[in-house]
């Protein structure tokens, strides 16, 4: 096993040891629910970044299966009972093959856009999405929303099953993100982000790459979801699809930083529990709202790339510089004698 | 001499302008063919065409026998035919090793494998000694100098072992010895088998390396032969000088 490999081995068996392990501590049911909330979005992120992160993009579309998977749920336990509180757990995988599904014409279409026009268009999804939701009665039940059967878990730990299966989803999401960082689509996925045309005209398998990530992205979105509106106990269109989650979780990758495996989680982490605290602290009102655009602006004015990335820039470049120091003061190589030769070993002119 | 991409009656229309303008021409196998002509003369749009970024509005591709005409250009990479562009376009966020390994070709259960596996990095190495390259393998290719991005997107269209190199101004920005170290490759390249069609403004460059040269005016070739006639071809001095 590499050095780098053992290391990440290592920081994710550190990290999930503590989340399995933060329950026992007999935590508050307050710190429990936000810590389950804090899991949603760390996964939420994990999934959004494989979309907006490593290939470069933008939906603001993801909280429409978020609600997609909420309503799949709160529609499977309209007509089948809940007896050891677990079955809702175990129909999650299915409807994340459902959202996949759905996200597959969705994305042959909306992939077809770029940038700015992607974000438009998903975010236009968002909003049928809840319409249609608002107005199919007859399925959705509109505005009075969908109740389910609250769970039969014991009140004294209540939340450590729904915390659980967050954990785990959380794990999926991050085993799939580094699966990817570590395989050819991760590389393919890099090389789309930054040059679509070109990567086309290499042999990269574009447009099946972006389907593919688009699904397996809004598959773990729904499933979260799911676990959502289980917890709740109820859905209704306008929290089902809320663009506010969608909003979080974008400024959550972005604050951690896009297209890294731990970006997202430090964000979320860093972001809903500050939305947590600070939403405890002015009473629940919107006033967070306003904190939040103000982090935003500050992500953007000082660190445009996210934490991680700006951490790893600087420690590369403090690397770089001091393995200069340490050749300035070893002999010097001989110079290069022809023009050529510079070339060779990195000269030439620069663009 | 048998014929590895042949082009008949094509044509390409943006709004009231025919870019190209029912062109026929064929590249023969093993040749170093220049595709010149004056500035707008529809040489990209060509390129585009044949190497499927555009559609043509009418007329048909033919490459190594087979109608490929309409195919997506990553099909056409992996049938070996392949191309760099006029500014060197490298994927400035992975090391130069990865903008080698990444133009693989690579089906869809190779995708599924390492990012970079011994044999990737074993492929790449022989191409980035053959361009020295190697020295700067692991830097971001953001980091390197304009000539060897030049060296580098050319190095990466040999990865999937083409048939055909399609080089869209390989000399344009690059200093006098990065001239002659590109010209030394295709010659490299050539006599391992690769068939190249080069869009060129340097004609020093065209006559000592290309045979035959074709001339492009106004979206169609105007002249077809050796590098030696061309130059006092009437035609040809007209659509470079004007009568």
């Amino acid at each position: 096993m590499s050095k780098a490999l053992r290391l990440s081995a290592l920081r994710g068996a550190a990290f999930f040891g503590l989340l399995a392990a933060l329950p026992s501590f007999n935590l508050a049911h307050w710190v429990l629910n936000m810590l389950v909330f804090t899991l949603m979005y760390a996964a939420m992120s994990s999934a959004w970044n494989l979309v907006g992160g490593f290939t470069g993009y933008p939906s603001l579309g993801h909280a429409a299966f978020f609600g997609v998977g909420a309503y799949a749920v709160a529609l499977w336990f309209q007509h089948h009972a809940i007896h050891s509180g677990y079955e809702p757990f175990v129909i999650l995988p299915l409807v994340g093959v459902l959202a996949g599904l759905i996200g597959l014409p969705v994305a042959a279409v909306a992939m077809r856009t770029r940038a700015d026009v992607f974000a438009i268009v998903t975010i236009t999804l968002l909003f049928v999405a809840q319409t249609l939701a608002f107005n199919l009665h007859s399925i959705t039940h509109g505005a009075q929303g969908l109740s389910i059967d609250p769970a039969p878990f014991s009140p004294a730990t209540f939340e450590r099953p729904f915390y659980y299966v967050l954990v785990g989803l959380l794990a999926l999401a991050m085993g799939i993100t580094y699966l990817t960082i570590k395989s050819k689509v991760g590389l393919s996925l890099a090389s789309i982000r930054a040059d679509e045309d070109k990567a086309r005209g290499i042999g990269v398998r574009v447009s099946g790459l972006k389907l593919l990530t688009f699904c397996v992205s809004v598959g773990l979105t729904s499933m979260v979801g799911g676990v959502w509106a289980y917890y709740e106990g109820f859905v209704y269109p306008q929290f089902a699809f809320d663009p506010l989650i969608t909003i979080s979780i974008v400024l959550m990758t972005f604050l951690g930083g896009r297209g890294t495996l731990w970006g997202p989680i430090l964000g979320a982490f860093v972001l809903e529990l500050s939305q947590q605290n600070l939403a405890y602290r002015l009473g629940g009102s919107q006033f967070y709202l306003i904190a939040y655009a103000l982090v935003f602006l500050l992500i953007m004015l000082l660190l445009p790339r996210g934490i991680l990335p700006t951490i790893q820039d600087r420690l590369r470049y403090r690397r770089r510089r001091a393995g200069a120091a340490e050749g300035d003061d070893r002999p010097s190589a001989p110079a290069p004698r022809t023009a050529a030769a510079k070339v060779a070993v990195g000269g030439g002119e620069r663009a | 001499m048998s014929a590895l991409l042949e082009i008949t009656d094509a044509t390409k229309v943006f709004g009231g302008v025919r870019a190209v303008d029912g062109a026929s021409l064929s590249v023969g196998a093993n040749t170093i063919t220049a595709l010149i002509g004056p500035n707008g003369s529809g040489k990209t749009t060509l390129f585009n065409l044949i190497t499927g970024y555009l559609r043509p509005d009418r007329g048909r591709v033919q490459f190594a026998g087979r109608d490929v005409t309409g195919m997506d250009a990553g099909s056409l990479y992996r049938r070996g035919l392949s191309r760099t562009f006029q500014q060197a376009r490298v994927f400035p966020q992975l090391s130069v090793q990865e903008n080698l390994v990444v133009a693989g070709g690579y089906t869809w259960r190779q995708l599924f494998t390492r990012r970079v596996s011994s044999s990737d990095r074993n492929r790449a190495g022989q191409l980035l000694a053959e361009f020295n390259l190697a020295p700067v393998a692991d830097l971001l290719a953001s980091e390197l100098s304009y000539g060897q991005r030049k060296l580098l997107e050319f190095a990466a269209v040999l990865m999937s072992d083409p048939k055909l190199v399609l080089l869209d101004e390989p000399t344009a920005g690059v200093n006098p010895v990065m001239i002659d170290t590109m010209e030394r490759h295709v010659r490299d390249r050539h006599a391992a088998g690769i068939t190249f069609l080069i869009v060129e403004h340097d004609m020093s460059f065209v006559m000592r390396l290309c045979d035959p040269v074709i001339v492009l005016d106004q979206g169609k070739p105007i002249f077809s032969g050796r590098p030696s006639d061309v130059q006092t071809n009437p035609l040809v001095l007209d659509a470079y000088l004007g009568s």
